[in-house]
């Protein structure tokens, strides 16, 4: 924790020299991020014994920049990992996993080092940082980006993603273009007629000391993605299609991948709609074959559901992407009901609506995943390709459905209420590996108040109900925020699980925190006990255990 | 432990925490709402001052923000010239989600998609809301995270100094 705080220190100095005109040029720049928590034993909410008594994950970035270059540093530290994050992390305690040079000019950007990229939306290739999940698979070697002519983007590269501490041992490369017509084609570049379209490639190298399977040391992906927007009108296309990728996750099958995206939407002043449809097969694409949960993915599968925001709705059944196969889709509208009509009241009223529907993809078995896990087949015995899918059509597994509404409407100056209700079933036994052996359906109502006492503060209440029979039973969820801009909030929630069918689960969890935020600082403290759930961005989750005790979280940008 | 966090607040503290006042708006690629790339050092605004916004569909605390502002958004502008910038950072899931909900909304700002997090990290954000304001000559030269109902009135005070050429530090 010195080393930290010295650092600290020296990048202090720093910024202070570059201030004073020492290092005229340059600028360094960055942000800090610590996350930590006390535990104290709490047997009613199974909250795990922690030896240490407490967590904490620290980030901390510097990045220079000059002209053209920039080059940064983040150092992490785990002392121990926070409860829920992958215990690997506290193999190292303190260490700098991700640091990188830059050099951007004009038509070409070269990185040396650690970088995050994206190829179209991310199906084939996705490095990205989530820091609330504890995941980061950085690539760490060489990548280019170039624009040869207007219009035309060029990105090209090749590095090994970070696992944890460590590097994975599969090297990962790729290469993606795309075409803008209006801007490649001058005389269009005004037009209502807008068109993009794109293609990646990209193949994944691994060694293999298996000597039972033949497996492929080289796995290809391809895509092709395009995209046309017509005044209020978007719609966009994505294929990928991964050649034979005998992996962990789906029992060493000789059968492709495939997935496929597509999005509709139409908006305009006061109004819009998207439709998306989405369906995927067998799209494991890791760099490492036997890797598991979360870990090593070269892929991002977007979860074709409402990401929501109540604690209710959040944290018990969200739906989380099913890599190895799944078919839905997803409407989503928004209406505002003009202001200073009979319906929208003074101040006007936002209805949102959303539905999403996902189920299994029609899949019929060659071969029983045991047989695949315990005999010995070779990669052209047709039992080796595990089972028959078509990727349109839908499996009679319900995977999730969510129907919602929302209506958001400003009563009086100083009053505004939004109301949500949303009707969930979730197959939890899949999305949480739980073995309930049926589907759990809930009904959810949530009433969100905000008051203004005055220019600068403010009470916000939320009342949350959660109706439901089959897993945990209902739950009941109150809170009251008390903002004093710029500077303060305090909160205090209760959940309590009343419904629970083990009265002795019956449990409330109360919390009270207090944040102070000063510009681009902000430090928070709360106290109480937190429920166990799923958090979850992007349809990548991660399980957060039950706890009791103190949680202080710093986020400063500097 | 304790001492460590200590060590830490401390230290943040202290750093207090202007190094990125004064630098200008780092180019990144970002995606127009027609799915078009933009590069972020195209921002600006005649000589009058800007503010970006970082938010997300998924963030009440922005949606709050960005639609109290939008109730007076025609007043500063008319009143200060300002620009708002709004950089959602909602990835694939919800990218498609974006175009939509502004124009539900009927907001009138300059909004852009940051898919991937690169213009977050450049601008060393944490976390969403967070909201820079640029001066007429392009300088970052303040910086706020988070919003409590309110901000918006501080954040006007600083846009008029802005427009009338005070110093606002």
């Amino acid at each position: 924790m010195k080393r930290i705080a010295l650092i600290f220190l020296i990048a202090g100095t720093h910024t202070i020299q570059a201030q004073e005109g020492l290092l005229e040029n340059i600028q360094i720049h960055g942000n800090v991020d610590v996350y930590a928590q006390t535990y104290k034993p709490d047997s009613i909410i199974s909250a795990p014994v922690v030896p240490q008594k407490s967590g904490m994950n620290s980030f901390a970035n510097f990045i220079a920049t000059k002209g053209s270059f920039s080059a940064g540093v983040r150092i992490e530290s785990y002392m121990p990992p926070v409860q829920g994050f992958n215990p690997n992390y506290g193999l190292q305690p303190v260490g700098v996993p991700y640091r990188y040079a830059r050099y951007a000019q004009d038509r070409l950007d070269i990185t040396v080092g650690n970088y995050y990229e994206q190829f179209g939306s991310g199906m084939i290739l996705r490095s990205y940082e989530e820091r609330a999940l504890g995941l980061d698979n950085a690539l760490d070697g060489v990548r280019l980006k170039y624009e040869p002519v207007d219009g035309v983007y060029i990105k090209a590269l090749i590095g090994n993603q970070r696992f944890y501490w460590q590097k994975s041992t599969g090297y990962v490369r790729g290469i993606d273009a795309e075409w803008a017509m209006n801007e490649f084609i001058e005389r269009l570049e005004s037009s209502k007629l807008r068109l993009r379209i794109g293609g990646s490639f990209v193949s994944k190298y691994e060694d293999s000391k298996v000597t039972n399977l033949e497996l492929p040391l080289n796995v290809a992906s391809w895509a092709g993605r395009a995209h046309i927007n017509y005044e209020g009108f978007g719609l966009l296309g994505e294929y990928v299609y991964k050649f034979n990728d005998p992996n962990a996750d789906n029992h060493y099958i000789y059968r492709p991948g495939q997935g496929v995206l597509i999005s509709a939407t139409y908006s305009r002043k006061g109004f819009g709609i998207n439709l998306t449809a989405k369906s995927i097969d067998n799209m494991h694409y890791r760099s490492n074959r036997d890797a598991q949960l979360n870990d090593l993915f070269i892929n991002y599968l977007p979860a074709l559901s409402k990401q929501h925001t109540y604690n209710l709705i959040t944290t018990l059944y969200p739906y989380a992407t099913q890599p190895a196969g799944e078919i839905g889709f997803q409407g989503d509208i928004i209406y505002k009901i003009k202001k200073g009509t009979a319906l929208g009241g003074k101040y006007g009223t936002t209805i949102q609506g959303n539905v999403s529907v996902i189920n299994n993809l029609d899949t019929h078995r060659i071969s029983t995943t045991s047989e695949l896990d315990q005999e010995v087949y070779l990669a052209h015995d047709p039992k080796r390709q595990g089972y028959k899918a078509n990727l349109w059509t839908f499996g009679d597994k319900i995977y999730y459905r969510d129907y919602n509404i929302e209506i958001d409407r400003k009563f009086t100056k100083d009053f505004k209420l939004k109301t949500t209700y949303a009707y969930l079933e979730a197959n939890i036994d899949v999305t949480q590996g739980t073995a309930l052996g049926k589907n759990v359906y809930a009904h959810i109502a949530v009433l969100d108040g905000l008051y203004k006492l005055g220019k600068k503060h403010s009470i916000r209440t939320e009342l949350q109900h959660m109706w439901t029979e089959q897993h945990l039973g209902n739950w009941a969820f109150a809170m009251i925020e008390y903002g004093y801009s710029p500077h303060w909030f305090i909160t205090i929630l209760n959940q309590y699980n009343y419904g629970n069918p083990i009265k002795a689960l019956q449990v409330n969890y109360p919390t009270a925190q207090i944040a102070y935020i000063n510009k681009a600082n902000r430090i928070s403290l709360a106290y109480g006990r937190q429920r166990a759930g799923i958090f979850c961005v992007g349809g990548v989750c991660r399980p957060v255990p039950a706890a009791n005790g103190f949680t202080l979280a710093v986020t400063s940008s500097f | 432990m304790k001492a460590s966090i200590a060590t830490i607040i401390t230290f943040v503290i202290c750093l207090n925490i202007h190094a990125q006042d004064g630098r200008k708006i780092p180019a990144v690629d970002v995606k127009k709402l027609d799915n078009s790339t933009f590069n972020t050092a195209d921002i600006q605004n005649d000589g009058k001052p800007i503010i970006i916004n970082f938010w997300a569909t998924w963030c009440s605390p922005c949606k709050r923000e960005l639609n109290t502002i939008a109730e007076s958004y025609t007043d500063w502008v008319e009143e200060t010239g300002v620009k708002l910038v709004a950089i959602s950072i909602d990835d694939a899931r919800n990218q498609h989600k974006v175009k939509p909900y502004v124009d539900g909304q009927a907001w009138e700002y300059d909004v852009y998609i940051d898919p991937n997090a690169d213009f977050k990290r450049a601008l060393n954000v944490n976390n969403v809301p967070h909201t820079f304001l640029i001066d007429g000559e392009g300088n970052i030269v303040w910086q706020h995270n988070s919003y409590a109902p309110g901000d918006e009135e501080e954040l006007y005070e600083l846009v008029q100094k802005l427009s009338s050429g005070e110093s606002i530090n």
